[in-house]
């Protein structure tokens, strides 16, 4: 029989009961609950008169909707207002742990879970959340719900699924300098496009990917879901269990050595079998600037805007004219023309510390453009803010012309005030550049943060290594 | 759950790849916390030429005459038929309520992204998944043909075409059984609250630390 890959392993761990050849009841030790995706299933909750069956596996906390100016001022959304209320509310009727948006520990779900030790290796992890595929960097079973699943969960600390089949994305070799983990997975969505991983739990792997910070994987796998994957995984190493050690929600002494060496063994055995393999060549990746509607229409910072007239395929062809119109861009444009109006470093994807260290980087002793209009920096929790401050980043970016402000999801989703205006364009370091995800007529380019930090800068798209 | 068993109903062809839940129902309209109201703005930024907020009269709204959903010969349609991928995004239900309160119970198309076609049996909307030449019949027909019906039956997996085209279509039998019944998952699995006890009693002993 060959070995088992790291999903295998995680999966076959929490088979509460196979209802049938296809379908399973699986076990779930860890529900980040968030305002807009919850407010239903407790209801719904309510309404059956039942109960969450296990309250100390939940964290909460608002993100999508928050403000992201002083804190002190309230939330003047009065829709957006009551959906935070009646999340306090829910949490505090069940007594279920939640960051509420004065505690320092508030920021976006996917930001906290991992920076508390609430995400450990070998878990399942859920949350009515595309973007929980994040949590797989710890070589957890992360992905995201809708919110019939998240009552269900709740009610019963169990979901019904359908395994889906393996697909390995070997990242081989070393990357050359300013190419970051952001960089990695828009190729790997570039490569595979973004339906090349529905039906699959992907897993991540090669030595690029190995040489990645605990943030730079997170950076990948949160990106899994662009690739069709509702799920993405890397295996543990030193690398994950030396950042979760003194987390707030990590184990201690005993239970800490216990837990190391089960999690010494989350990893693909060496002769399991995947359904597919996927390789790349890390060399040969450059910074990458997306240029249409959807993930997958990619391409490195020295790149042209594709022709569309020149691709075979019909329906792609039509797609990619569709996404110029929207876009505003004419074929074999050079991606350095491009000029943006705002910039925006944050989101689930890139708003870590490392993230906001790498923007400040290339910030350091240089102004943002004259022509754009306004660039954001919006930290992933209350916490790395307060490290980013207390390594002067702050200091950084406000001089030279960004805007400092309080955490959450903000122009990643425009759910806040945070948003862009008709036709304008933006560099991003979101995870979805969809028509109009960013405000109605709001057009993104998806890059890293040190690009979208020297494109603040230069005012247009430039290859950050020559910068 | 709502169940799904048979659907005679009139098609209209969405012929998209890629269309996904900031299309079908964009951001600021999750700030409800309600279930229902979604389908006036479902393809909001498709279907209108002003911007939409929540809690808008809809009589107020400019819809876009190109719009497929806005052409009269399409008012009430129950099927849409779709391009590859359908779904994909985030894992919003708010798109599958969408679609349910506009009246869609039925989506034809060659692929869904996993989540979506995962929250849409939870509100009784059948994604029907055939191949991309078939969809592409049926969307051509449906353009073409005034009063385009498709008879959708779960319990044989067909689908009958106005011509009298049967195409059959693919679903695992869990999903297809809940379906067709009706059936309150929770309920469901609270009836094996044992074994869900079992399992975490092993699994306190094996890995204690999940239980701090
Ligand atoms: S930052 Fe963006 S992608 Fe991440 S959870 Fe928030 S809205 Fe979703």
């Amino acid at each position: 029989m060959p070995g088992k890959t790291l999903y295998d392993k995680v999966w076959d761990a929490h088979v509460v009961h196979a209802e049938d050849a296809d379908t399973v009841l699986l076990y779930i030790d860890r529900h980040l609950v968030h305002e807009v995706t919850s407010p239903q299933a407790f209801e719904g909750l309510q309404l059956a008169g039942r109960k969450p069956w296990r309250i100390d596996s939940m964290i909460a906390v608002a993100d999508h909707n928050v403000p992201t100016t002083s804190r002190s001022e309230g939330i003047d959304d009065p829709v957006a207002r009551l959906q935070i209320e009646t999340l306090d509310k829910n949490c505090d009727h069940f007594e279920i742990t939640e960051f509420k948006m004065s505690d320092l520990r508030q920021g976006i779900v996917h930001v906290i879970g991992p920076e508390q030790g609430a995400t450990l290796p070998g878990m399942t992890v859920v949350c009515g959340d595309s973007h929980t595929s994040t949590h797989g960097a710890f070589g957890a079973l992360a992905f995201g719900i809708g919110t019939s699943e998240v009552e269900h969960v709740m009610a019963t600390q169990t979901l019904l699924q359908q395994k889906s089949k393996s697909l390995l994305i070997s990242v081989d070799g070393e990357t050359g300098p300013g190419v970051t983990a952001k960089d990695i997975v828009l190729a790997i969505i570039g490569e595979i496009g973004t339906a090349g991983g529905t039906g699959y739990t992907i897993e991540f792997g090669g030595d690029a990917i190995k040489a990645l910070s605990m943030e730079g994987r997170m950076t990948v796998c949160n990106m899994s879901i662009e690739a069709g994957a509702r799920a993405g995984m890397v295996g543990v190493d030193d690398t994950t269990i030396n950042y979760i050690k003194g987390r707030p929600f990590a184990p201690t002494g005993e239970q800490w050595e216990a837990a190391v060496a089960a999690w010494r063994n989350l990893k693909s055995d060496d002769d399991a079998v995947h359904d597919k393999v996927v390789r790349l060549d890390a060399a040969s990746i450059e910074p990458q600037v997306s240029w249409g509607t959807s993930p997958e229409m990619v391409t490195s910072v020295g790149g042209h805007v594709p022709n569309p007239d020149e691709i075979d395929n019909e329906a792609k062809s039509e797609g990619m004219k569709r996404a110029l119109e929207y876009m505003d861009l004419q074929p074999n444009t050079p991606i350095s023309d491009i000029k943006l109006d705002r910039v925006f470093i944050g989101s689930c994807t890139n708003s870590r510390i490392e993230d906001l260290r790498a923007a400040a980087e290339v910030i350091k002793d240089r102004q943002v453009a004259d022509s754009v209009k306004q660039a954001l920096i919006v930290p992933g929790s209350g916490l790395v803010k307060q490290q980013a401050e207390s390594e002067g980043l702050d200091e950084i970016f406000t001089n030279a012309g960004f805007e400092w402000r309080e955490p959450g999801c903000s122009m990643c989703l425009a759910m806040n005030a945070d948003k862009l205006g008709e036709g304008e364009r933006c560099a991003s370091t979101s995870n979805r550049n969809f028509e109009g995800r960013q405000g109605k007529g709001g057009r993104t380019h998806l890059v890293s943060p040190a690009m979208a930090a020297a494109a603040a800068i230069a005012g247009h798209f430039v290859d950050v290594r020559n910068f | 759950m709502k169940a799904f068993t048979k659907l005679d109903g009139l098609a209209v062809p969405l012929m998209r790849n890629n269309i996904d839940t900031d299309a079908i129902i964009p951001k600021q309209f999750l700030k409800s916390i309600k279930r229902s109201g979604f389908g006036v703005n479902l393809f909001d930024e498709w279907r209108y030429l002003d911007p939409g907020f929540p809690g808008q009269d809809p009589n107020d709204r400019q819809p876009d005459p190109d719009f497929v959903l806005n052409e009269e010969r399409f008012a009430g349609a129950q099927v849409l038929i779709a391009g590859d991928n359908f779904g994909c995004g985030s894992s919003r239900e708010h798109a599958v309520w969408a679609l349910d309160d506009y009246g869609i119970r039925c989506v034809i198309a060659p692929a869904y992204a996993d989540i979506f076609y995962n929250n849409s049996f939870k509100s009784g909307l059948l994604p029907i998944a055939v191949d991309k030449d078939t969809v592409n019949k049926l969307a051509e027909e449906c353009e073409n043909t005034p009063g385009y019906k498709l008879s959708i039956d779960l319990a044989s997996q067909t689908i009958t075409t106005p011509s009298g085209d049967v195409i059959n279509f693919d679903i695992d039998a869990f999903r297809k059984d809940c379906l067709l019944e009706g059936l309150d998952e929770i309920g469901l699995t609270l009836q094996k609250r044992n074994l869900i006890q079992d399992y975490e009693a092993s699994r306190k002993q094996s890995a204690p630390w999940l239980f701090g």
